[in-house]
């Protein structure tokens, strides 16, 4: 039943690895800008990395749902 | 009688302190070349982060998009009217150089060779290093890219985009230190400076 929702079907699934470059880049670096140390620095990475993709994931699903609404 | 000093409930932390040299000439650098400002003020660690995630980000955006995404001038063709109001400053900075290069200039000597092939086409020459960043010569020249590169023309644009804006934080940090941190554990969120005892105070440069 999902696999027949236009967004999925739709969705460029073998383009989302485009994603996880820009993933890691953007929480490292912003990591490195709120901390001086490796370690912090990782740790910080990791939760920005976990905070955008859920994001990310949670407007997918709204648009999902929205979708299967109309 | 001479009380002996209480010790503190929290004992002090070790705290970091870093020299920021100039941080002028750091800013400077960390424009100039990602990381360069880091390694100028020896915090050779950052400095190689920096320059790895952003510089790879750069450089693959480059090539998704073949050469093409960076350049510096519009076609000859599609001069952007300048508008008037707080919406015509970026009408104002589209007309010296399409919008997204004011972003990818932020990666500082990587994203120049555009602005070589500006003044060369402007000049009237050939463009240099194999077409690398040359601006398109008509509109129809940059939607014979669009439709070429297809999704990977847009690809190139972001992660190039994305760079200059990463190094926008790079050279912030290169001129000021890190910024104050929020605790990730939530049950730290009492006092931030003394449960996040490796995020060091700035010392400005003597």
């Amino acid at each position: 039943m999902l696999a027949q929702l236009p967004l999925l079907a739709a969705l460029p699934f073998g383009q989302l690895w485009y994603y996880l470059p820009l993933l890691v880049a953007i929480s490292l670096v912003y990591g490195a800008t709120r901390h001086e140390l490796p370690g912090p620095i990782l740790r910080h990475a990791w939760h920005t990395a976990v905070w955008m993709t859920t994001f990310i994931g949670a407007i997918f699903l709204i648009a999902l749902v929205l979708t299967w609404l109309v | 009688m001479n009380e002996p000093p209480k010790k503190p409930a929290i004992p002090p932390v070790e705290s970091l302190t870093i020299d920021l040299r100039n941080p002028w000439i750091a800013g400077f650098l960390a424009w100039l070349w990602p990381g360069a400002g880091h390694l100028y003020q020896r915090r050779y660690g950052k400095g190689l982060l920096f320059m790895a995630c952003i510089l790879a980000i750069f450089f693959f955006g480059l090539v998704l998009g073949q050469g093409r995404v960076v350049y510096a001038m519009h076609p000859a063709n599609q001069d952007p009217a300048v508008g008037a109001g707080f919406g015509g400053i970026f009408t104002k900075f589209a007309a010296i150089a399409p919008l997204p290069f004011w972003l990818q200039a932020g990666t500082g000597l990587p994203a120049m060779p555009a602005v070589v092939q500006r003044m060369r086409v402007k000049g009237g020459g050939q463009p240099l290093f194999n077409n690398w960043m040359a601006p398109p010569r008509t509109t129809q020249e940059l939607n014979s890219w669009h439709r070429q590169l297809n999704q990977r023309f847009d690809m190139g644009v972001l992660y190039t985009m994305i760079a200059g804006i990463l190094n926008f934080f790079a050279i912030w940090d290169a001129c000021a230190g890190p910024a104050p941190s929020e605790p990730v554990d939530p049950k730290k969120k009492k006092d931030p400076k003394k449960d996040d005892p490796k995020t060091p105070e700035p010392k400005p440069a003597t």
